[in-house]
Order: C-alpha cells, then structure tokens, then sequence
C-alpha cells in the first residue's frame, strides 16, 4: 500500500472523475478538467510529503524503487499531466466540430480524464525495477494513449494517426516482450538489480542470446522515445492527434521511456563487456537521431510537423545524455534537460493550440502577423522557440550546455562536434516560427481571445523556462 | 546593489515597462540616459592607481559547475561601457518616428544594449558568452522588420552566421574548460588568468583557434566577413549603429580578455594566419569597399575593413599595438555609428543611398554635410580625431615587432598604411558623389537635419575629438587593464 500510493491517488482520482462525469447533468463538463488538475495538484503536494518508499525486503521491494530518478519524474509527470489536462477546455472546440455525441460537449469529460490514468502508468513505469513491472505499467499507459490518439473520431487524421500509433505501438509491445524472455532465458531473471550479477555469472557464448534479448528491449524503448530507426511514426502521429495529446506523447511518454533506457543501461553498465558495446550503439543512435531530426525539421511547413521532428531532434540530444551514463554528472544532466523540455515543449503546444483555434490550422502561415494579433502569444511562443533553440538564459540553453558539458568529458568529440552543426539547423528551422510571427503581416487584423487559464499557464510556463535559465540551483539540487 | 548589474537590469526593467504599455520613446531614452550618467561616473569614480578588478560582485548560480555570475570592471572594461551606453543613448535618440510596432522596435534595441554591457561587465566567461547571446533574436526582428532593401535574406545570413559561430565559440570555451585538470576548472577570467600566468595550466593550442574562428567570425574577419556589410545595409539605422558601434566589438573584447592571457605562445606561434587574415580585412576589403555604388554599402564593408587594424593590434602583441587596438576599438565604434546614424538621415529623406541618383545634397542639407564630413575625417583618421591616435599606435606598435614576427608584419603594415589611403578614397568619394556637384531638382526642396539627430550626431563626436585631443583620456584607463 505504502509503495504505490501516489499511483493509487492517481488512479482513484480518475476513477471518481469518471463516475461525476457519468452522473453529472451538467451540459458543459469542462469543469471536470480543472477538478483533475485540482486533484493532481494534491497528488504532487503529496508527492513532497510521502515517499514511495518500499520496505527494504518486502516483496514489493524486488519492484519498485525510491530513488532520485523516480522521485524526480513522478513529480515531472504531474506537472506534465496537470498543464495538459488544464489545455482541454481551450481544445473544446475542436472536440465539439469531430466528436459526434447527443450530449453537448464533445466528451471533453473522458477527454480530461483518460490522461490522468495514463499518468498513473507512466507513473509507476518510472519507479519499477523489474521488466514485468515496467511491461504492465507501459500497457496501461499507452492503451489510454491509444483512445487520446484517436479520439478526434470524424477526423480523418486523427483515426489515421490513431491506427498508426496503435499498429506500431504493438509492434514495439511484441519487440519488447519478446526481447524480455530471452532475457529472461538466459540469465532466469526479470529483474533489473539481480540481472547484472546474473549476467556475471554467465558463460561466454551466453552473451549472444542475451544481447539479441536486449537489442529487441532497445527496439521496443526507441519508440518510445522516438529515436533513429524508429522514429518514422512520429511526425504523422503528432500531426493527426489532438493537439493535447500530441504534447503529452512529446514530454511524457517519451520521459518516462529515458527513464526505463536509463534503468536498463545502468544494470548493464556493470559488465564492462556489455558496456562498451551498448554504448558505442547508443553514440550510434544519438548521432542518428540528431541528424535526422534536425535535417528534417528544415522544410517543414506544418508547424505541428516540425515540433514532430523537434521532439526527435532533442531525444537526440538527450541520447548524448545516456551515452556518458558512465559520468555521475549525466543523471542531473538528463533530467534538468527534461525539465525545461517540459517546459518550452508545452508551452509552444499551447500557443499552437490557441493560435490554430483562431486561425482554422496549424501550419507555420497561420502564425503570420501574429505579434500584431496578440503579442502576449507571439511573445510567449517567441520565448519557447528561443529555448528549443538553445539561447542562453532559458531552460534550454543550459540543458544543452551540461549535456554538452557531460558528453565532452566522456571524451565524446565527435557527437558534440554533430550537436554544434544540428544546433545551427535548429536556429533555422525555430526562427522560421519567429519569422512568421514578427515579420510577416497578417492576413485579419482581429485580436486573438485568450481564456484566463491560457494566460496562467503561459505565465507559469514562460517564468519556468526563464527561472530554470538563470538560475538552474533548485532544479538540479533536486536530482542529486 | 551593484552598479554594473543596474547598468544590466535598466534596459531590461525598461522594456517590461514598455510591453506593460508605457510610453515606449520616452520609457526607452530615460533608461539609456540614466545608463549614460552612470558609466561617466564609474568611469570617472575608477581608481586608477589601484587599478585591477573593481566595482565586483558575485552571485552563484551552478556552483557545482562553477559557473557563477561574476561582474566587474577594469580601464577597458569602462571604456566599452562608456561606449556602449554612448551608442545606446545615440541610437535611441536619432529617429523619433517608427512607423509600426513601435514598443517592439524599442524592446529590441534596448535588449541589445543589455546584452553588450552584459558581456562587456561579465568575469565570468559563460556569462560573457550568453549576454552577448542576448543580442541575436533582436538583430533578428529589428533586421526583418524594419530593415529596408533585402532585409530577409540579410537577416537570415547575420542569425545563422552569427548563431554558427557562437556555438564554435561555446565548444571552444567548453574546451577551454574541460582541459582544465579538474580539481582547478573554472570559467572564472581572473583565476583562469592567474594559473595561465602561474604556469598552472596551458591550454592547447587548438582551442585558440577555435576562439579565433568563433570570435573572429563575430568580428567578420575575412573570410567570415559576408553577413556584416549586408546585414548594416539591411538593418534600420539605430540597429546597425549598435550592431556595428559595439557588439562587434564584442569578439576583439574577448580575443583580449581570453585569448589573449592564456594562449601567449599559441598566439605567437600561430601569428602567421591572423596576419593573413587582417591582410585580407585591409587589403582585399579595402578594394571591395571603392566599389561599392551605395553608401550603406561603403559604409558597412569599410566597417569590415578598419577591423584589420584592430586584429593588427592584436597580432603586433605588444603593448603599445594593444593600446593602439583598445582605442581603434572605442574610436570605430564611435566613427561607425554617427556614419550609420548619417546614412539612416540621408535614406530617410531621398529614400535612395545609390550614387548615381545623389549629388549636391550639401545645398539643401548643409549641416547633415558639415557632419558627414567630420565622420569621414574621423574614419579616413585624420589628426584630431581618436580614430588617428589609435591607428599610430597601431603602427607604432606593429613596426617594434618587426624583429620578433619579421617579412609578413613588413607586408601587413605596407597594406595597412596603402589601406590608410584607400579609406581616404571611397570616403572622399562617397563625400563627393552625394554632397558636391550638380543636385537634382528633386533634392532641392530636402529638408536639413533635425535638431534631434543633429544633437545624437554630435554626442558621438565629441568623444571622439576629446579622445583625439588628449588620447590619455583613453589610454590611461585601458593600459592597466591589457596583458604586457
């Protein structure tokens, strides 16, 4: 009970939103979405008061942790849920135009609340240790994500991407359970604190059915978290899903899989045989990665699309992260990148989702004149392409600089020779965003509406990505 | 608090209060003033004879990385306020109407501001580095928005070489830093200069020319020059005054405060190339600038061209051509923006700067002729203007290392002095081509130069003769602050 009591928050939260929703007569059910944000609110206050901690030789101890990654992330996936969870009144809509349904609304009720049990997937996929664990957990998170995906269903692109993500996100669930028995296989344990001492034990010619094992579990991971060679779904998927959702996939999801990377690369770190070889496949990946996601984020004209390929873009940087796994700086490293990757990430998703609203679309056009149409939204979109970018003080400039920092210790010349040029490219294809907004004149003159909960979460989001650019100290603290 | 950082916050604080909707002119102008007054008086109130860091506060910002936001200021140090809040005050001053976005136009030119004395103020190097960053998304939108002429393909080239370079810049500096035994690693500019000195710790002779190349390139020297002369043609006035007057200044202040105390022998065994390149800065320039048929583009590739002699005050390393290359530093940034504040008063009465279409302005324009030809004195370096002390001293200081770096420096002070003479040309002739010979009939009618950009104009030059009049004025301050 002790172990999983904030996933149990969670899940319960969402189960007693669903019954209000259910039983409520109330024709607007947009309120739903702030009472979730609410709830998950307290969770996260929860979080700073009561550890996840399991008893030291209780059973539930072989399968969850209490240590600095999960704390950290469980409280990043909070934050993550309660800012997408609070976008959907402003996704309404859009619900309205492609949900049929006799009750007004759109469903945003289920809307609101299919995030939050997916949290708790998520959630307790960053605290397991043991490979059963970590397959439960991701099958909850993403059956939910599945629904989310296509829930715009009279939109054509949204049932297109949904039947994509749905396909290859159980093409990855085949990868990575069958990766898991020949582990399992080889070595008799699914569990990732005894693997390294099962591996040590074993013969020589052992270790080729194993790696086969883990290279699978690597195909399985690198979906999820979107990196070469299994990063194709990715521009379609964010594309066609609800612009909510698409901003979950890109912070979340793709989090809480570095999290299992990173977990899984620990273990095997300790087999210096194993080591080297893993590492050199994930300075191959990195390098991948980085070069296709920012190349192809050049031409982009769909700004949705191009925040697709940026998502690539910097899982490649933080795959430079896990590549100097060996350093004790990287840990801090990875997870300050990932907050301002929060940060800068959704709030560009919501500026797009305003600015789509009150233009008919999401390609970069529509942003034309946008500085004239509403400053607060040129400016705030202006501030997180800034930080994608990588200028100094925002979040994502000092994210980039210890990635950077950590990867040129471990002697990794080459790769951040690579993020120099694709950084370069990432001025291009960002600025463009700006160009359209400040350069360009617009085609209405019509102020764009904005709802005061847009403006607060502008407001949080922007002071977070300053905050964490001047003055990184608390967040890193934390990940100590 | 300290002085430098209100020097830093007052832009900033300024532009919050213009995106909160006060009066963007008037909010802007009273915090460049304010920054004006207050680099005179930490210019004046410098002690000289302690001389070393002062006015220095500390803030600790990534303690484990060792990266802490350090300020402070020595003689060069206050010499670059001066002109960066000089500059700043000029070119907010100089155009009174903008057309559209007006609280925006006064938002990024006052960022700018921030950022050079930012970095001009920062000890510590990743401060350096990322105020001066500070400036790029400004350029950007000041360029496209209110840039005349090919405006977007000029802002496109200045960001991306300019965003290029800066991240040559930040894995030189990361080097930098990572070569440091790690019980010693700091970004802090006094340590690093005190182990440099020490013997502590010599860093490798790449990384100097990775410096080279990442501050150079912000510099334009040749052959990373393309994106300045189109960028200041491009740019509205006030924009390429700043642009061109101090933030390139910016990557010669960072070759003298890095490169300079920590790769001695890097810099001396590797003379060879930068002589190379300033030949190409002077020499090459040079004859591109007599054949520019705009003003503008004299103007922005004559910029280009005076950064020869600067980088030859570098490569002379001396401390006579180091004085000469501080002053050249504050006299171009002085002589650079009244010329682009002149081209903006001229293009925005004929709305051409072709020497083709001009001719005769001096009848109807005669002040805005009598200024213009002071600003081309000053950058041609006639005697009585800071631009001349500073070039003598130049040469003075290059002639003395003869010895140590032999024919090449022969060459490169033949080209210089022959570079002397074809400032004089293209200058002369631009003066010439616009205001003397037959004006048109349609230029008659032109009305003189307000008293508003008059008074802007001359702020700036008054310096500039005060500085070539009694050089000491500069020169004490900036001699204590350069390595010998």
């Amino acid at each position: 009970m002790n172990t999983l009591l904030l996933e149990i928050a969670v899940v319960a939260l969402g189960i007693v939103l669903l019954l209000i929703d259910a039983f409520s007569d109330r024709s607007d059910k947009s309120f739903l979405s702030y009472l979730g944000a609410l709830g998950l609110g307290g969770v996260l206050l929860l979080s700073f008061v009561h550890q996840n901690s399991p008893d030291p030789g209780s059973p539930s101890a072989a399968f969850v942790t209490a240590d600095v990654l999960s704390v950290f992330f469980i409280r990043f996936l909070l934050v993550t849920t309660i800012v997408v969870v609070l976008m959907a009144p402003s996704f309404l809509p859009v619900l309205e135009r492609y949900v049929p349904s006799e009750r007004k609304g759109g469903g945003i009720g289920e809307f609101s609340i299919l995030p939050i049990f997916s949290c708790a997937g998520l959630m307790w996929m960053v605290q397991a240790v043991d490979f059963i664990m970590i397959f439960v957990a991701l099958e909850l998170a993403t059956i939910t994500l599945y629904i989310l995906v296509t829930y715009l269903r009279q939109n054509q692109a949204s049932l297109e991407a949904g039947t994509k993500y749905l396909i290859l996100g159980a093409l990855s669930t085949g990868f990575l359970v069958y990766g898991i028995t020949w582990i399992f296989g080889v070595t008799g344990t699914t569990n990732l604190t005894t693997l390294p001492y099962a591996i040590a034990s074993l013969s020589e010619d052992a270790l080729t059915p194993l790696l086969f094992g883990i290279a699978l579990v690597l195909v399985a991971l690198s979906f999820k978290i979107a990196t070469f060679p299994f990063q194709f779904w990715v521009p379609d998927v964010y594309q066609g899903a609800p612009t909510p959702v698409t901003a979950y996939l890109s912070v979340a999801s793709k989090a809480a899989g570095f999290v299992v990377l990173i977990r899984l690369l620990f273990a095997l770190e300790q087999i210096p045989v194993l080591a080297q070889k893993i590492e050199a496949v994930i300075i191959l990946l990195a390098a991948l990665t980085l070069i296709f996601g920012n190349f192809s984020a050049i031409p982009q004209t769909n700004l949705k699309r191009l925040l697709g390929y940026s998502s690539i873009a910097h899982a490649g940087y933080l795959l430079m992260g896990v590549a100097s796994l060996a350093s004790a700086l990287s840990i801090p490293a990875i997870g300050f990148y990932f907050a301002g990757y929060l940060a800068m990430t959704l709030l560009s998703f919501l500026v797009l989702l305003v600015v789509a609203e009150n233009t008919g679309g999401d390609d970069i056009s529509r942003f034309n004149g946008l500085s004239q149409r509403s400053p607060l939204l040129a400016g705030a979109m202006l501030l997180s392409m800034a930080s994608l970018a990588g200028i100094p003080f925002t979040a994502g400039f000092i994210g980039k600089l210890m990635i950077f920092e950590v990867a040129l210790k471990q002697g990794h010349y080459g790769l951040v020779t690579l993020g120099c040029v694709t950084v370069a490219a990432g001025f291009y294809y960002y600025f463009k965003v700006v160009r359209a907004m400040y350069w360009q004149q617009p085609t209405e003159t019509k102020q764009i509406p904005v709802s005061m909960t847009v403006k607060l979460l502008i407001a949080v989001l922007g002071a977070g990505i300053l905050a964490l650019g001047i003055y990184p100290a608390p967040v890193l603290a934390a990940l100590r | 608090m300290s002085p430098l950082l209100l020097l830093i916050l007052l832009p900033l604080v300024a532009s919050l209060f213009i995106a909160a909707g006060s009066n963007p002119r008037r909010t802007a102008l009273g915090a460049a003033f304010l920054n004006l007054v207050l680099s005179i008086v930490l210019f004046a109130f410098y002690d000289l004879h302690a001389g070393g860091w002062q006015f220095v506060s500390e803030w600790h910002v990534v303690p484990r990385l060792g990266i802490n936001l350090i300020l402070g200021a020595d003689g060069l140090t206050l010499t670059m306020l001066l002109l960066s809040t000089l500059v700043t005050f000029s070119a907010l001053w100089v155009a009174p109407k903008i057309e559209k976005q007006e609280g925006l136009y006064y938002i990024a030119l006052l960022f700018i501001s921030a950022g050079v004395i930012g970095a001009f103020s920062s000890l510590d190097i990743l401060f350096l580095y990322s105020f001066h960053e500070l400036a790029l998304i400004p350029t950007f939108l000041l360029i496209g928005i209110w840039g005349s002429g090919d405006r977007q393909a000029a802002a496109w080239k200045a960001t991306i070489y300019l965003g290029a370079a800066s991240f040559v810049l930040l894995i030189g500096l990361l080097a930098l830093y990572i070569s440091m035994p790690a019980e010693i690693r700091t970004f802090d500019l006094r340590v690093l200069k005190q182990l440099a000195a020490s013997g502590a710790f010599t860093p490798a002779p790449w990384i100097y020319l990775i410096l080279l190349v990442g501050f150079g390139t912000l510099v334009s020297i040749f052959p990373f020059h393309s994106w300045a002369p189109a960028a200041y043609a491009s740019a509205p006035a006030p924009a390429a005054m700043l642009h061109a007057g101090v933030l390139k200044k910016f990557g010669l202040y960072g070759l003298i405060r890095i490169a300079l105390p920590l790769f001695p022998g890097a810099m001396h065994d590797m003379n060879g190339l930068l002589i190379l390149l300033l030949i190409g800065n002077i020499g090459y320039i040079g004859y591109v600038t007599v054949a520019q048929k705009r003003l503008d583009w004299t103007v922005g590739y004559s910029s280009v061209m005076h950064m020869g002699y600067i980088f030859l005050g570098l490569a002379a390393m001396n401390l006579i051509s180091f004085n000469g290359a501080a002053m050249l530093m504050f006299a171009h940034g002085l002589s650079v923006a009244a010329a682009f504040a002149l081209c903006g008063e001229i293009r925005q009465r004929t709305g051409t700067l072709d020497y083709a279409e001009l001719g005769g302005l001096a009848k109807s324009l005669p002040v805005l002729g009598l200024l213009f030809g002071f600003v081309s004195m000053a950058s041609v370096g006639l005697p009585g203007f800071a631009n001349f002390a500073g070039e003598i001293l130049v040469f003075f200081g290059a002639t003395y290392s003869i010895p140590t770096f032999g024919n090449l420096m022969i060459v490169a002070i033949v080209i210089g002095v022959w570079g002397v003479v074809i400032s004089a040309i293209y200058m002369l002739r631009a003066y010439r081509n616009i205001f003397w010979g037959p004006i048109a009939a349609r230029w008659e009618t032109l009305t003189d130069i307000s008293l508003t950009a008059r008074c802007s104009v001359i702020l700036l030059l008054i310096p500039l003769m005060i500085a070539g009049f009694y050089p000491q004025f500069i020169l004490n301050m900036v001699t204590s602050a350069l390595p010998r």
